[in-house]
């Protein structure tokens, strides 16, 4: 049982962020280990990508650039990896909790009958066993995990984990392998994909200004979204302002919409409610903007300024564009 | 018409519940016990299903502890046709790797099942791996994070979703029968009728035990929590920003976060 494999994602051959997290994780764990780390790197430009994970601290890469493996799939790509864990048997397998990364781990977990922990916020490692934190019922409580045998699977929480400083003169050993299953073995076909273009994806951003049922409709979101253009911020929402129909799903912050860890979260008419604090509990700083002294926001903030937000937000977005520029 | 579409709920706390952990054990006292909330949209879903008379019948299936499940008297209660609990002592603390095999096991216990729907999570656990673990061992296509179901096509045996990545939307097709798991962006759940919650109290759960459903004692949990902590107790309520004009509060709040170390890289 050795190295400790980090799988990178990618999409379009573009690689996601929370890989690099994931290989900052793996550098500091083979590190204390003394064992490798593998990038596992699959599909669209896997060549290129494994170039910039041994900058990131990647010892090897087993690279499989086969068209079957272009955009994520789960049957290939499970079959795949989980093929070659069972022939170099390593010691753990961290991936990011994506979307995607959560059904690799997870079917890549029934294959091997190896134990998953998913969404780590913080992993130790423990006379050789990786003891892993993560957010529990809706993040109200924090577990302590473990899983017997290995590997120890492990998914990591977006912006949890630093992304190590890149080296570029670091260079490492690639080894090809072949894919698994050809295109007929395989049922799923991506008919098409429309990608989120133009703003930061939530789980990723630094800082994230989020609206409520204050904004009072549709266009109560244009103030929000000029902040968040000054800030190079993403643009979240509370429950209430989704199911009012004033901004889509892919925004809603909180126990049936995103789970984020941004450095910055600015909720602004929003009043906190314990399903709201779900999504945004391990947020470094929350500034609450709200008329409502008592608010439930109050209590989770670092800062709040008690007053209208069309006042404050025009005001924040001028005060910010004067220093940043 | 697919003939058969399973559902699997769960029973968790409130979502309201003071969750705490008292000597690293989980409490939430005496606050009601719900179906997951995820799990209502994967129940309006199949029922939704049955309803465009593309499936036939709706069962629920749901793995805790032995006196009932809140979780399948609310499906019961929205219109599902059947609930089948399982409850054995053996499956106390199951991880998903355990939970997932037990609810393949279960399912495989019917041989007309077109469609398996999942909740995105369990707002306990927060895992998120249930449906794709199950989807695994059935060997089934599984379509994860669906926002909607664009095509069900029993005669064809395709299934053809919209699903939701932080990359974007995406169409995907797979193979029936299929696994999926929904997400909220998918429908609004019905709430139970008058008499649907009457049916809810005289319908019968049927109780099925590890023997019944064939459980070897080759797959056993993995995964244990030695320790649950509540979170660090926040430093007090929020430090309000004072000022006569939203222009001094914004300078002042701008200020103290421009000094906020680690944040501005
Ligand atoms: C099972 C379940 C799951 C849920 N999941 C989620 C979830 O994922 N995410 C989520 O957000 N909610 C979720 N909810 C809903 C949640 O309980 C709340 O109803 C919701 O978060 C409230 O949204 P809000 O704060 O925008 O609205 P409100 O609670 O109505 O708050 C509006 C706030 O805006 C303030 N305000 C009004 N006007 C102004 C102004 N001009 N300037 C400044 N402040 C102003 C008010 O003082 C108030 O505090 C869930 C609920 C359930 C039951
Ligand atoms: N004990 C259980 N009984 C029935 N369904 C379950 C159980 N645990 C998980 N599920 C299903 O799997 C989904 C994901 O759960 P989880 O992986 O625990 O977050 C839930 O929304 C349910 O649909």
């Amino acid at each position: 049982m050795s190295g400790v494999w980090v799988w990178v994602e990618q999409s379009g051959g573009t690689a996601a962020n929370i890989s690099w997290e994931a290989l900052g994780l793996g550098r500091r764990l083979a590190g204390a280990l003394g064992q490798e780390v593998i990038a596992l790197v699959f599909g669209m430009n896997a060549s290129m990508l494994a170039r910039t994970a041994f900058q990131y601290g990647a010892d090897k890469a087993i690279v499989c650039e086969d068209a079957t493996l272009a955009e994520f799939r789960l049957e290939p790509y499970a079959t795949l990896l989980s093929r070659l864990a069972g022939q170099h048997q390593p010691y753990a397998i961290l991936a990011g909790a994506s979307a995607c990364g959560r059904d690799l781990a997870g079917a890549v977990a029934v294959d091997l009958e190896a134990g998953l922990i998913p969404d780590a916020v913080d992993v130790e490692l423990v006379d050789g066993v990786l003891e892993v934190t993560r957010p529990v019922y809706a993040g109200k409580l924090l577990a302590r995990a473990v899983s017997s045998g290995s590997p120890q699977i492990i998914t990591i929480r977006s912006r949890a984990f630093p992304v190590p400083a890149m080296d570029e003169r670091r260079i490492g050993e690639v080894k090809p392998v072949e894919a698994v299953l050809a295109e007929e073995d395989i049922a799923a076909k991506i008919a098409g994909m429309e990608a989120s273009t133009g703003y930061i994806s939530l789980t990723d951003a630094a800082i994230v200004v989020s609206g409520g049922r204050g904004v009072g409709g549709p266009e109560g979101f244009e103030p929000l979204q000029q902040l968040a253009d000054v800030l190079g911020a993403s643009l979240g929402a509370s429950r209430a302002a989704v199911d009012a129909g004033w901004i889509a799903y892919e925004h809603q912050v909180g126990q049936t919409g995103k789970t984020i860890s941004p450095d910055i979260y600015i909720a602004c008419g929003i009043s906190g409610a314990v399903q709201h604090q779900a999504g945004i509990r391990t947020a470094k700083v929350i500034i609450a903007i709200n008329t409502d002294l008592e608010a439930p926001i109050m209590k989770i903030a670092r800062y709040a300024i008690v007053g209208d937000l069309f006042e404050v937000v025009p005001a924040l977005n001028a005060a910010f564009e004067k220093r940043l520029g | 018409m697919i003939l058969r579409i399973i559902v699997c709920a769960k029973e968790t706390p409130d979502t309201v519940a003071t969750v705490e952990a008292r000597e690293g054990v989980v409490t939430w006292d005496d606050a009601p016990l719900v179906i997951n909330p995820w799990d209502e949209y994967a129940v309006e879903e199949a029922l939704l299903l049955r309803e465009k008379g593309l499936a036939a019948t709706c069962t629920v299936i749901s793995m805790g502890r032995e006196d009932g499940s809140e979780a399948l008297k609310h499906a019961i209660a929205m219109g599902a046709d059947e609930a089948i609990l399982i409850s054995d002592p053996v499956l106390a603390d199951a991880d998903t790797l355990l939970t997932s095999h037990v609810l393949a096991q279960a399912i495989r216990q019917f041989e007309d099942v077109g469609l398996a729907v999942f909740g995105r999570q369990a707002i306990d656990g927060d895992t998120g791996q249930t449906a794709v673990q199950v989807g695994r061992r059935l060997g089934w296509s599984t379509l994860t994070y669906v926002s909607h179901i664009l095509e069900l096509d029993a005669a064809e045996g395709s299934i053809t979703v919209e699903r939701m990545l932080e990359q974007g939307r995406q169409i995907c097709t797979g193979t029936l029968p299929a696994v999926i798991s929904v997400l909220k962006d998918i429908n609004e759940p019905r709430y139970p009728s008058f008499v649907g919650l009457r049916r809810a109290t005289q319908t019968d759960v049927a109780v099925w035990t590890a023997v019944d459903i064939g459980l070897g004692a080759a797959v056993i949990s993995k995964v244990t929590w030695p320790e649950v902590s509540n979170l660090p107790v926040h430093a007090g309520a929020a430090e309000i920003i004072d000022g006569a004009t939203a222009e001094e509060k914004v300078e002042k709040l701008v200020e103290k976060l421009m000094a906020e170390k680690g944040i501005w890289r």
